[in-house]
């Protein structure tokens, strides 16, 4: 099986040297057979590195721990689900799924472009088969998945605890896609360049691909911070961590990109602004890439001890370079092909915006990279906190917030009172409306909050009245019931109004950011059964401790050996509000050197975070258990001496004997609780966002019929020629 | 005002706001940063009511609970200095005795106070592998993260 995945390897890196350059070689000398051998090539590199990846995944889930990834990162102990997965938790499978991702939407958009943009295509095809190439020379040269030991260890060392959450099953494939199709429009650019193609033929073309790498980078951003909210034990959804930012940074100028190609799309305007967002997005992509990978920041999401620095660095070099001297050598080709009218219209809006993002990326981008920019200046290493982050983010947010309020409801090139008067007075009453209930209910001791609540409040407004005005014109039109027109209406143009629920959805989440980070309750102090405290209005008695042992009465499912927890009552002015049951669960460390008893909770412990989530607040509580009391330590210590470390059984009726006596006579154990307001507006404007963004890239119907009809119109052609 | 003109005035404007702006982020940026010290150089380098960062192993036997707080301390990676810490906030899960942390620190007499909730434990590194004896492709072992 590890020979069929290297000879895959081996073979797919031979394909992307051919691919490459038969692309070159067929557009320079207009000979199309050869850029249509090197498309060829990319189909050729999806299907072989499917193949390699059902090696490696077939390996995971057969347990060959002949697999050096398999050994080092999977056990026969780790749940089937969590094998699934860990095929990329390490660095080696990481990069494989990566190279897979990139082939597979390779191959489609160059099988959607076939027929479109003979050359830019063809410099693409090239571009991507570089990309798909350096990432198969990484694991052919530095770090192959199929490295094997002969003969095999009996077990591996398992999964990190830590990654053993459902969210981890489909955030990292999401966020690589998003990665990878954030390069995808970048090829095309370059293609563009070089072929000396820049009108919006190429954006149009790769438009549904900007928009999918937006989806899915924000999808697996915002799986990422449900992941860290209900498993990392802190009970924070961001932390300004160098790899969080790293994703964001990409998916800022691409929510970027997707605003101003509307005005190069409608205008002519803006391509110089354009292809450098398209150029700058796909660049920060493959650097966010290299950042999990160079061990050069600290972040806890980085593989540890990475040495893959060199080779991207270079990468990223030659992609700074290249990218800087096609777009100063083709300036005059980038022309704009208008001006802005008046600064009072949505092109400047949309500039503004386009501004505001990359302001924020950049603020991102200083802070992130400061600690090497510090050594780079001072000789000193230094580095920013959140605080810092914070300062910036905050008041551009805001800005932010409130022109995607704004730019729905004005007017193209020039906005006239009379048109400010229609479309802005109902959305400035419904955020005064909402100022005013805020003062009144007593919440005014946070003004970035308040002022994040009515520019969300004016979104709202701007963007309730555009589907009004649209539901009551289709309405009047067409004489059909409200929902009925509501669904036309969206139908009819999904671009507009998908937009417009992305803008909805975008409110709504900075609502949840603003309420629960300015009006949280947090407490961590230690409990004994019987003892309770107050958080914000609630009180969080300890009433009695748990504890389960094995994997298989692991409530989690997540292989623990013991999880020792609490069953807590949660009470507001005296009234149930629920019961929560945080645990810790204790991992095997599967180190003899542990004795045979302590090897199995010797490992990591990781927090089962227990919440009751509601629409106005999340209770959320973790528990850190003492286990380090004379008594469960005395019955680890005589198991350890009694127990030989063949009789693996005995071991765990020793824990099991050890669960007893915490439960008996449990010591006080550390508990961290968090009253948070609306945290759930957070999940639930990211999931209307992205459904949003859904709607956006669903090609509208027209669209379907139009190719249908260029097809069968196309057939009948044909036919009409083979039967002349 | 003719047009061009008015484009060169709205030019110079954005520009010097966008200057003035950078100018102050990267001024912010020094001043409100944490030097990344090894516990060695902290004790020698450190200033009372400044906030070092500082990057060290958990020193093995030196954690201890009292209530809320958390004592440990932290080491160079080679050994030698050690640094005592006293600690408030969220203790991250992968938090033990040997492990690699960062933690936001500020001089106080002869010990050092964490900023509560700055403590980071950087990713586990125990899942990397002795080298296999007999491999027959690649070196090293996997290591573990997303």
């Amino acid at each position: 099986m590890a020979l069929l995945g290297r000879a895959c390897l081996l073979l797919a890196l031979a394909v992307c040297v051919y691919g490459i350059g038969a692309s070159l070689y067929g557009v320079r000398t207009g000979r199309s057979e050869w850029s249509e051998s090197g498309r060829r090539a990319v189909y050729a590199l999806a299907g072989i590195l499917t193949v390699a990846f059902a090696v490696l995944e077939i390996a995971f889930l057969r347990d060959d721990f002949g697999f050096n990834t398999v050994a080092g990162t999977s056990s026969s102990t780790t749940p089937t689900f969590y094998k699934a997965a860990a095929v990329w938790s390490s660095q080696e499978g990481s990069l494989l799924l990566w190279a897979w991702l990139l082939s597979l939407w390779s191959s489609l958009v160059l099988f959607l472009t076939r027929r479109r943009l003979r050359d830019v295509a063809a410099y693409a095809t090239a571009v991507l088969l570089g990309f798909g190439g350096f990432f198969v020379s990484l694991m052919v040269f530095y770090a192959t998945p199929f490295a094997t030991t002969s003969p095999a260890p009996a077990d591996g060392v398992g999964l990190d605890p830590l990654l053993r959450h459902p969210s981890m099953m489909i955030h990292p494939p999401m966020l690589y896609s998003g990665y990878t199709l954030c390069t995808i429009p970048l090829a095309f650019g370059i293609g563009a360049l070089l072929a000396r193609r820049v009108d919006a033929e190429w954006i149009r073309a790769t438009r549904r691909f900007a928009f999918a790498a937006w989806f899915f980078l924000g999808i697996g951003i915002l799986l990422g911070a449900r992941w860290s909210y209900a498993e990392l034990g802190w009970g924070g959804y961001w932390g300004w961590d160098p790899v969080e930012n790293a994703s964001l940074m990409p998916w800022l100028t691409a929510t970027a990109f997707l605003h101003s190609l509307m005005i190069q799309e409608k205008r002519g305007m803006l391509k110089m602004w354009n292809v450098s967002l398209v150029l700058a997005t796909g660049t920060l992509a493959i650097m966010g890439t290299f950042l999990v990978r160079s061990g050069i920041l600290s972040s806890i999401h980085a593989f540890g001890g990475a040495t893959l620095g060199v080779p991207f660095v270079t990468l990223i070099a030659v992609l700074v370079a290249a990218s800087i001297y096609l777009v100063v050598s083709r300036r005059d080709m980038l022309r704009t092909e208008h001006r802005l009218d008046s600064l009072l219209s949505r092109e400047s809006i949309f500039l503004a915006n386009n501004i505001v993002l990359v302001a924020l990326c950049f603020v991102i981008f200083w802070g992130t990279y400061f600690p090497l920019i510090s050594e780079a200046f001072t000789g000193q290493a230094a580095s920013v906190g959140p605080p810092w982050f914070d300062r910036y983010t905050v008041p551009l947010a805001l800005v932010l917030v409130l022109l995607s309020g704004i730019g729905p409801v004005i007017a193209w090139r020039r906005a006239t009172l009379a048109n400010a008067r229609k479309n802005f007075v109902a959305p400035l009453l419904v955020a005064a409306a909402t100022l005013i209930a805020l003062i009144g209910a007593g919440i005014g001791a946070k003004p970035f909050a308040i002022a994040m609540f009515c520019c969300a409040a004016f979104v709202l407004g701007s963007v309730g009245q555009e589907f009004f005005r649209g539901v009551r014109a289709r309405r009047a039109m067409a004489r059909e019931p409200a929902p009925t027109a509501l669904m036309a209406l969206i139908r009819r143009n999904r671009r507009r109004y998908g937009g417009y629920i992305v803008h909805i959805g975008m409110a709504t989440l900075f609502v949840g950011v603003a309420a629960s980070s300015s009006f949280q309750h947090a407490s961590e102090l230690g409990l004994s059964r019987g003892q309770s405290t107050k958080v914000g209005a609630y009180t969080i008695r300890y009433v009695r401790p748990t504890a389960t042992i094995t994997p298989k009465d692991d409530r989690a499912h997540t292989g623990a050996t013991l999880s020792l927890g609490a069953v807590l009552d949660v009470t507001k002015r005296g009234r149930h509000v629920a019961t929560l049951r945080p645990s810790e669960g204790f991992y095997d460390s599967g180190d003899p050197s542990q004795g045979s008893v302590g090897h199995f909770i010797g490992g990591q412990a990781v927090s089962h975070v227990s919440m009751s989530a509601g629409v106005t607040r999340d209770v959320w509580t973790a528990i850190a258990p003492d286990i380090s009391t004379p008594q469960l330590k005395r019955v680890i210590d005589i198991g350890n001496k009694t127990i030989p470390l063949v009789r693996p059984d005995e071991g765990l009726l020793a824990i099991a004997y050890m669960a007893r006596a915490y439960l008996q006579n449990p010591p006080q154990a550390q508990f961290h609780f968090i009253v948070s307001p609306l945290v759930m507006w957070i999940w639930i404007g990211g999931f209307i966002g992205f459904a949003g963004g859904l709607i956006a890239i669903w090609p509208a119907p027209s669209t379907v019929r139009r190719r249908v009809a260029v097809r069968s119109s196309a057939r009948a052609a044909r036919s009409r020629l083979q039967r002349a | 005002m003719n047009p061009a003109r008015k484009r060169t005035v709205r030019l110079t404007v954005a520009l010097s706001a966008a200057v003035v702006l950078a100018s102050a982020l990267i001024y912010t940026s020094f001043s409100a940063a944490s030097p990344a010290l090894s516990p060695s150089q902290l004790t020698h380098q450190a200033q009372p009511g400044r906030s070092y960062q500082v990057t060290g192993s958990v020193v093995a036997g030196s954690v201890h609970h009292d209530g809320s707080i958390l004592d440990f301390s932290v080491e160079d990676r080679t050994g030698g200095t050690t640094v005592p810490v006293v600690y408030t906030g969220t203790v991250p899960d992968p938090f033990r005795e040997g492990r690699e942390v960062i933690v936001t620190v500020r001089k106080q007499g002869g010990r050092f106070l964490g900023e509560r909730d700055s403590l980071i434990t950087k990713c586990p590194s125990k899942y990397k592998t002795a080298p296999p004896a007999a491999s027959s492709g690649g070196s090293g072992g996997p290591k573990s993260g997303y």
